[in-house]
């Protein structure tokens, strides 16, 4: 129990710090989120467009796009968040510090998903309280907690991708955060994002039924465009937490693969 | 003495490891690395053709450092020191051999070694937007250390090593090298660590700092009979702290013992330290430095 305790305690360390660090960068974050709005009700404005003059047609396509923008600056941010503050503590050269402290890597890279997490979840609900103003949506036909609980159980198979996303910039500083992008395309290509998932070929269409994007995008939908309660997405959010009980294990476990090659191979130091 | 001894073994059990046990004990260490050969100019396709060469980070290291000695490891840029202090940080796995840590295997009981030793490196590593407090904060949660208590050790150990009071809440970005450094040493300090690594902690550093840093080091081994590992290519430097002292060239010890046995060793018993490694190596540090240089980034 006392064990389980620090252990919390540890992983607030990162959570503090990379919450100082986005204070001293807030001028910034301001800037990053209103290129998240900007980028969110761009893709509505296409919602607008494709409704033509049936204003039914119109909220159902703003909607669809904008939850599907929401969804997506989430997931990227998600792994951004992840990978950064690895590639981050590469740079500073604080990683060797980091490794070498008494804290399980669990607790470690628990500490770093809370902030993101917490952190995306700020950031989409400006985006998508934007986009609602912006584009005087009614949410009377929108069930808000089935939305909040599926993104949150979401939230754990993308850690899960987030952390082997860690990977990357934990063996190449320099071009490893950008490389991150690499998982957030893919989602973005098979999970219907911005569109229904069958309009992907055949011969693609199977890969959706691995992301957990998938599933989320599908019940966050309902949620918001028919009102589905939580029983109606009951099936989706069970999947989501099984692909997440899968995904972090799995996570964790190609993580420590290049802990171990980069302890091998003293990739770990930036100098000296 | 059976009192005392008795009191060291309860110690030993709170603290998980057996202080009775040499702090560091080593046999065998190698490590290799596989870099990249010299980089050619033949074209997109010549990268993926590229061989590896191996560079021997450290050969065959033995020694011992009992419980409250300050043991110096001499050697030039790319001897093999800091590869030597990242094996026993747990950054690094050994190719073969074993380190001890009072007992305990570093690449097995991990955790428990981790919670005892900490590191000063040669560049002071942090968050260089953030406050020496925010980053030394982090240090103390990650380390279990409640957050007030850990702010009145750091200040503690700060105002000995000269460092203004007034400046913790500063960013370390604004702050001077041999500030910086000090808030390093802190960092290491504040946690009591039973084994301090400094690895080049006053390389960089003005003559004040640098004696600064020394006389805190030698204060907390005369204090607290801690024990420290210190690596550094500073001649005088090594005399003046450490008690016995390892020649590391090219990864291998060429010598260790006090600086009179090394003088003896070397049939220079007037002769300075650098006459010492002259002797044994047949080079002098500084042209042992420069011909390192190439390589001297992987060891």
């Amino acid at each position: 129990m006392n064990t389980l305790v620090s252990e919390i305690k540890a992983s607030y360390a990162f959570v503090e710090r990379n919450f100082n660090l986005a204070r001293r960068y807030a001028s910034w974050e301001i800037i990053f989120i209103f290129w998240n709005v900007v980028h969110a009700l761009t893709i509505g404005l296409i919602g607008v467009y494709m409704g033509g003059d049936d204003p039914v047609k119109v909220r159902e396509s703003v909607l669809f796009l904008v939850v599907g923008a929401v969804l997506w600056n989430f997931l990227r941010l998600l792994f951004y968040e992840v990978a950064d503050a690895v590639a981050w503590e590469r740079w500073e050269g604080t990683i060797e510090y980091t490794f070498m402290a008494p804290v399980y890597r669990l607790t470690h890279l628990v500490g770093q998903c809370i902030y993101a997490i917490v952190y995306g979840f700020l950031r989409s609900g400006i985006v998508l309280i934007s986009a609602v103003f912006f584009f005087d949506l009614d949410l009377a036909n929108a069930n808000i907690l089935s939305a909040v609980l599926v993104l949150a159980c979401a939230s754990l198979s993308f850690l899960g991708m987030g952390l082997m996303a860690a990977v990357f910039p934990l063996l190449s500083p320099e071009k490893g955060a950008r490389a991150t992008d690499i998982f957030g395309t893919l989602v973005l290509l098979i999970s219907g994002v911005y569109y229904d998932i069958s309009v992907l070929p055949d011969w693609l269409r199977p890969l959706s039924a691995f992301s957990p994007g998938t599933y989320a995008l599908r019940s966050i939908r309902a949620a918001l465009l028919r009102k589905a309660s939580v029983a109606q997405v009951q099936s989706d959010l069970i999947l989501l937490v099984i692909i997440g009980i899968i995904l972090v294990p799995l996570g964790l476990w190609v993580f420590h693969l290049a802990e171990v090659y980069a302890k091998k191979t003293g990739r770990l130091k930036r100098s000296g | 003495m059976g009192g005392r001894f008795s009191k060291l073994t309860e110690w030993s059990t709170w603290l998980e490891i057996d202080l009775t046990a040499a702090a560091i004990q080593c046999e065998n260490l190698s490590k290799i690395f596989r870099v990249p050969s010299k980089i050619r100019d033949d074209g997109f396709f010549g990268r993926f053709k590229r061989k590896r060469k191996e560079i021997v980070a450290v050969e065959d290291v033995t020694f011992e450092v009992p419980k409250g000695e300050i043991f110096g490891i001499l050697g030039p840029n790319g001897s093999g020191k800091s590869t030597l202090i990242r094996i026993l940080s747990t950054l690094v796995f050994p190719d073969t051999g074993r380190a001890r840590i009072f007992g305990l295997d570093v690449n097995q009981d991990t955790m428990t070694v981790r919670k005892h030793i900490n590191r000063v490196s040669v560049d002071a590593a942090f968050f260089k937007k953030l406050s020496a407090w925010e980053n030394l904060s982090y240090a103390a949660r990650l380390y279990g250390i409640p957050v007030r208590e850990a702010r009145k050790k750091c200040v503690g150990i700060l105002s000995e090593m000269g460092f203004d009071e007034d400046r913790v809440d500063q960013p370390l970005e604004d702050m001077s090298r041999g500030m910086q450094q000090k808030v390093a040493v802190a960092r290491a300090l504040f946690t009591s660590p039973v084994l301090l690594l400094m690895d080049e902690p006053t390389t960089g550093l003005d003559p004040i700092s640098k004696r600064q840093v020394q006389d805190y080091v030698l204060r907390i081994q005369k204090q607290h009979e801690a024990t420290v590992l210190f690596t550094s290519h500073d001649m005088d430097e090594a005399e003046r702290v450490c008690n016995r002292i390892a020649i590391i060239h090219h990864g291998k010890f060429i010598a260790q013992g006090s600086v009179t046995e090394l003088k003896e060793q070397a049939g220079c018993p007037e002769g300075s330290l650098e006459d010492v490694f002259f002797e044994m190596t047949g080079k002098d540090l500084a042209l042992a430095d420069l011909e390192n240089e190439p390589t001297g980034g992987a060891a």
